[in-house]
Order: C-alpha cells, then structure tokens, then sequence
C-alpha cells in the first residue's frame, strides 16, 4: 500500500508523482544489481538533477525549488524506498549544500550555489575522522593559512560520495582551541592534493561508496571559508540537525518497502492450507509493521513543520532520527520473518533492506548521540 | 513556427486495477488512478521536439471529466504552452463518434492549427479510431503509426512501422494529423521547474455549448453503438504439463497438432 500522504499543494503533489514515476521506473529497477555490483549510481543522481530534485530545500534565487522541508523530506522518503542509497545521497548531498547557503556571503552564494543546486555537481559532507566520531569536536584535519590559501593536511573519515563529489563540505582545525577552532571550507574535488582512499567494504548500501578523503598539503583558496574561522563546529552542527530528519525520511522510506515487500508476501504465500497473514501470529506483526512505518512518519514530519515555521526543532529532529531509524531496524527484519527462509535469500529485497537498516542507526550522530541531544534539552529546560 | 495541437486522455493508470462499472459498462474511471496515456506523453514529446527544432507552440487538447487536468498539468510540465480542457457532464459515455466531433469542435478554437498530434491507440476503451475521424471531420491528411516525424517547411514527413508491411515513408502537406506509436520516442520527465511553471500556463476550459454542440449529439444515450455485457477475463488454466521421457519433442508436436497450431 503506497503511503498516504497529506500535502500542502498541487504542486507538492505533482512533485511526489514525479519522483514516484522516477522512483518506480528508473530507481527500484536497478538498485538491487547496482547494489551486488558495488557500482555507484553517478547518473540516477543527474537524472534527479536534471528533474530539479537536488535543490529542493533552498532558495529559489541561487535556483532551489523553495520547497518546505515537509514536502522535501516526503521526496526523500519516496527515493529511499526505492533505493536506499540514492535517497541517503540525495540527503547527503543537499546537506553538503547547507553550509554555503546559510553562511555563506552573497558573493559566494553567487559565485558557487547556483552549481551546486543546479543538479550537475554532487556533494559530500566531511565531519568525521577516524578518532573523531561521535567526539566531533576533535577532529585535527589540519588548516594553516598561506597568503591567499589554506593548506590543509589530515585524514577526514568515512565520507559518503568520497571519490564520487564534486565538492566537499569540509570542517577542518584552523587553531587548536577545541570545538571553537574548527573551520568550514568549502573543498572542491579537484583541489591538488586532495585523493579519496580505497572506499570501505560495508555491510550494506554497497552502491554507495564510503571513503577516506586525503589531505596532503591541498590548497584551498580562502575565499572558501563558509563562515567566520572558528564557527566551523556550529556550522556542522547546524547542517546535521537538518540532515537529520533526511536520515529519517530515508529511514521510514526503507521501513515502507520492507512492509510493502512482506505484505505482498504474506498475502500470497500459504501454509497450513492458508495465506499466512491469515495468521494472527503474522497478521499482529504486519500491524506493528506499519504501526512503526506510520508514526515514524508523523514524527519526522512534525519537526519538519516545526522547522518550516522557524521554531526550534533541533530535539524533535533528534527524536525522529532516533525513533525512524530504531523503526526501520526493527520493521525490516520483522520483514525478514515474515518471508521466512525465502526472506535471508539475495532472492528477495528484504534481506538488504535489514543491512541497510542498520546504518542510520549509526551515521549523522549514533542514535546513543541522539539520546544525549534529547537529554540535554530535558536538562536544560 | 509550427502550431501543433496535441491530443491527450487521462486514461486509469495500468499500474492499477481496471474496471467497468457495473451499471452502464462504461469504465469506472473513479476506481483506478488516472494518469495522463502514456502514448500521449509520448505524443506530447514529439510535439516539443519539434517545437525545439524551430519554433512553435504546443497546446493540449483533453475531453474527460474535471478530474483530467491533473493529466493536462501533467502535459503542461513536460513543457506543452497552454491547453484546452473540454468538461462536460454530457459528455459521459459519449462513443468514438461524438469523441471526435468534440474534439475536432475544439481544434477549431485555436488559430492556425499546422499539426494534430494524437496516439495511435489509447491503453483504456482504446479503439484506435478518433485521429481517423478527426481527419477526416477536420479534411486534413493522415498520418499514422508514426515511429519518425519530421517537419520539413510546410510539409510533414513520416515513417510509417506496422508489423505487416514493415517501413513506410509518408509525406502530406501541412496542416495534417499524425498519430504515433509507443516505439517514437521516451517522453521526458518534467521538472521540479516545469512543474512549477505549469501553474501560470492559462488552461481553457469549454463545455460542450461553448463548441456550438447540441447535448444531443453526445453522450450515452446518443452512443451508436453500446457494450451490452461484460465479462472479466477467465483466470489462466493450469495448462498441461508434458513428462519428457526421451519423447518430449514428439509429445509437443503431438499436441500442436491436436490444436491445430502446426
Ligand atoms: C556508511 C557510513 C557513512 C558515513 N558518512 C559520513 C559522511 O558523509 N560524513 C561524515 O562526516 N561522517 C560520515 N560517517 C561517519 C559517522 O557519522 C560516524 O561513524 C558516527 O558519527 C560514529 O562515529 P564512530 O564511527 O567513530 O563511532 P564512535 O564515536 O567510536 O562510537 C562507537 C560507539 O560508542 C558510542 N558512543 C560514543 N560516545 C558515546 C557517549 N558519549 N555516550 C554513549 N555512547 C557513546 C556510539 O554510540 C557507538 O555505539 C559515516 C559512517 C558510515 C558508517
Ligand atoms: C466500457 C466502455 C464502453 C464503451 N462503449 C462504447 C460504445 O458504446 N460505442 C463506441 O463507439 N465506443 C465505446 N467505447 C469507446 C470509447 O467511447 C472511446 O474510448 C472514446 O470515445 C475515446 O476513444 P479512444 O480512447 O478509443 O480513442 P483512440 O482512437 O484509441 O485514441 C487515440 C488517440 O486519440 C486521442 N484521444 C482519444 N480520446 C481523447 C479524448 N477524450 N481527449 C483528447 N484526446 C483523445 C488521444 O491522442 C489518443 O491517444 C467504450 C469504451 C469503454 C471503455
């Protein structure tokens, strides 16, 4: 069953149809070879650029569509559902484009968003470091300023699209005064010095490539600092509580295909000489299914809406990432049991689904991370 | 500049499951989602190739109830300039007949028509008759199963691909009819840009009076020929299964000549 949505406009509605049309017949086809083959889906990107989908959220003055989060988080949901790796991309990329247009100057929102919204470029966010993870603020990817440049050395870690982008949103150390001396530079991919490492082998969302980015005496010109020096860390900060709710998105979109893919099957497989959801016992977890889908979705919308109004929404943002993708784990490997044998075989989806699930319990801040935002809010109210 | 008008039908969506209604056999176009035909997008592709080549504008031409501007909207992003929407209660279960006299009615409201552009056959009640009528009623020149179009001055050419007769070239003076096939072209998604810009792009709509028709002409009750029963497909037989003991060739055999097949 097609998720049911409320959406505020014709054209909020066109939209979804188009990326349901896009998401049917150009993603679903092919994620499953694409994810076997390791291969990265570079032109199911710049089908989405050329279709506007990789501006959404952003001003339509440097050419974003101007969408509210509510309607672009339900894009992503869509994409996700049709291909995990593709809709975590799309979040991943639109929110490599944070930095620039919310703190970046006029003259370089004029000079580079255009590009980066336009659907050509790909983007890459670059936080983490191997020994700073969850500890963001420790990051030591070195930046020195020579003359009109930066030269930066250090290793950033785990990059999504890493190899792949064509620009890296990147936090780096211009002073060693802790979290106030991290820094955002705006890195194009063909800085000399900058290389991508041999991407990780993962457990799943194998399409999508993850990999060290190499700094070795790069040199950024200074212009690309986004920012003031030293307000690299709020600036990260800023970008993941909204990519957060991306992941989320992402999360209820797997969570939905995994319960679709059981549906279907429960509804057609028999035993005992009847369809097994005619079994209470099965009937029940379908329920809780999308019991979870649904209420994962609401939440993950509200902290939209919240944000779309200019309120805080940086504990409901953390709320939803938690409860969606605590969801989807549980949802897709529920899915995994109601296939039974057929459903730990690469003969069906829902197996893939599990060990994409388990990722976004883990990036854009561990779901432990999450709990300790929320907490901190409790704390301090 | 080339003034093509393109024909399109919201018809259910193939996605989805069809029905008739069970009161007047008409399709129950309420039960299933409606999109725009895809052998229409594809129609309304080739008519912005050709507007891309040169110059041009491209309306739609819809007849279908109120819902069928979501179709029209549809075309209107693709990037299609403006469109004319025919709704009218009358009009329901009106027959081939009276499809194309509305339609060759509406033709008649725009200025300096050079080039209808319709599908060949629609994937709902397709008959595959209304651009024959409608040439005919409008007096132009028809072209159909078009699989290449090309637009050379004033004249129109055409290759023609059936299954029997393989590849035809066709030529006619303009103003013309063309109908296309599925293989012509792959329609464009429109955009995010498209989507918005179809907004503003003015949608006219007329009832059947507003085209100096009488509600008489149209319709049910004035369809000349009716569905009097309809039955649902029969489920697919189980079939027969052939044991191949070392003579599975020769049983096979056995059996297409029991059926008449060889
Ligand atoms: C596929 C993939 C893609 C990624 N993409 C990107 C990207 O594009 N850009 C980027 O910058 N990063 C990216 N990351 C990195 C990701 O954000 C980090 O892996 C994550 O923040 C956790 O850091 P860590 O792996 O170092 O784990 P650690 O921080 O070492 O955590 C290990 C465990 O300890 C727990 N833990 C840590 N601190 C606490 C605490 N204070 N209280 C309780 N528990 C705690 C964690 O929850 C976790 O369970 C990606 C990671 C993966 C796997
Ligand atoms: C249940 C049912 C009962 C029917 N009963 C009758 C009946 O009793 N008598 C009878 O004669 N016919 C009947 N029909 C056929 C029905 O009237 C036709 O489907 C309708 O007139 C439109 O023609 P078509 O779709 O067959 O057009 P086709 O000739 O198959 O369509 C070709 C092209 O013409 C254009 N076109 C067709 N219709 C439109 C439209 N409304 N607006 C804009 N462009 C259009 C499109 O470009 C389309 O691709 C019935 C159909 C059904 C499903």
């Amino acid at each position: 069953m097609p998720a049911e949505r409320l959406l505020p406009s014709t054209e909020a509605e066109d939209l979804l149809a188009l990326t349901r049309e896009i998401a049917r017949d150009e993603l679903a086809p092919r994620a499953d070879e694409y994810e076997q083959a390791e291969r990265f889906p570079r032109e199911q990107f710049r089908l989405l650029g050329k279709s506007g989908l990789l501006g959404l959220p952003y001003a339509e003055r440097w050419g974003g569509g101007d969408v509210p989060y509510e309607v672009y988080l339900q894009v992503l949901e869509e994409i996700a559902s049709a291909w995990m790796s593709v809709g975590v991309g799309l979040s991943v990329h639109t929110m490599s484009c944070f930095a620039l247009a919310f703190y970046g100057t006029d003259e370089q929102r004029d000079r580079w968003l255009p590009d980066l919204l336009g659907g050509d470029l790909l983007g890459a966010y670059a936080l983490s470091e191997t020994h700073a993870g969850s500890d963001a603020a420790a990051l030591s990817t070195r930046a020195v300023r020579d003359g009109d440049e930066y030269v930066v050395n250090g290793t950033k870690a785990w990059i999504t699209h890493g190899g792949k982008a064509d620009f890296y949103t990147t936090m780096v150390r211009t002073s060693p005064a802790g979290s106030k001396g991290i820094s955002c530079l705006l890195v194009a991919a063909d800085t000399p010095g900058l290389s991508a490492a041999t991407p990780e082998r993962k457990m799943g969302m194998t399409a999508s490539t993850t990999s060290q980015m190499i700094f070795s005496d790069a040199r950024v010109p200074t212009d690309r600092l986004l920012g003031e020096e030293g307000a690299g860390l709020r600036i990260a900060l800023d970008s993941l509580a909204s990519g957060r709710l991306g992941i989320a998105a992402c999360a209820v979109g797997l969570a939905q295909a995994a319960l679709d893919e059981a549906v279907r099957y429960a509804t057609e497989r028999t035993q005992f000489g009847k369809s097994i959801i005619d079994f209470q016992g099965v009937e029940f977890l379908l329920a809780d299914m999308a019991a979870a889908v649904e209420s994962s979705r609401a939440t993950y919308l509200e902290a939209a809406r919240r944000k779309d109004r200019g309120l805080p929404f940086a504990r409901q943002a953390s709320i939803a990432k938690l409860v969606a993708t605590d969801s989807a784990m549980k949802v897709t490997t529920d899915a995994v049991q109601v296939l039974g044998g057929a459903g730990y075989t690469k003969d069906f989806p829902v197996e893939r689904y599990m060990r994409e699930a388990k990722v976004p319990q883990i990036f854009e801040g561990t779901n432990q991370i999450q709990r300790m935002v929320i907490a901190k809010e409790l704390r301090n109210a | 500049m080339t003034n093509i008008v393109v024909l399109v039908k919201q018809v259910p969506d193939t996605y989805s499951e069809r029905k008739l209604a069970e009161t007047d056999h008409t399709l129950d176009r309420e039960s299933a989602d409606a999109v725009l035909d895809e052998i229409n997008e594809r129609a309304v592709e080739e008519a912005l190739k050709i507007k891309e080549a040169g110059e041009g504008e491209v309306t739609v031409l819809c007849v279908g109830p109120d819902r069928a501007t979501d179709a029209i909207r549809k075309a209107l992003s693709m990037g299609a300039d403006k469109a004319i929407h025919v709704s009218d209660e009358a009009l329901h279960g009106s027959d081939i007949l009276a499809t194309a006299k509305v339609i060759a009615a509406a033709i008649g409201k725009v200025e300096g028509v050079d080039l209808v552009i319709a599908g060949n056959e629609s994937s709902d009640g397709g008959a595959g008759a209304v651009p024959a009528l409608l040439a005919e009623l409008l007096g132009m020149p028809q072209l159909t199963y078009a699989h290449h179009v090309s637009v050379e001055g004033s004249a129109i050419k055409v290759d023609r691909e059936t299954a029997d007769e393989g590849i035809t070239h066709l030529e006619a003076n303009l103003p013309a009819v063309v109908s296309v096939t599925e293989k012509i072209n792959e329609p464009r998604y429109p955009s995010f840009k498209g989507i918005m810009a179809a907004k503003k792009k003015p949608v006219e709509t007329l009832t059947v009076a507003d085209l100096g028709l009488d509600a008489g002409e149209v319709g049910l009750d004035n369809a000349w020929s009716t569905v009097s029963e309809a039955a649902p497909k029969p489920p697919r037989t189980a079939g027969e299964k052939v044991e191949d003991d070392g003579d599975g060739g020769t049983k096979i055999a056995e059996y297409l000549v029991g059926q008449k097949l060889i």
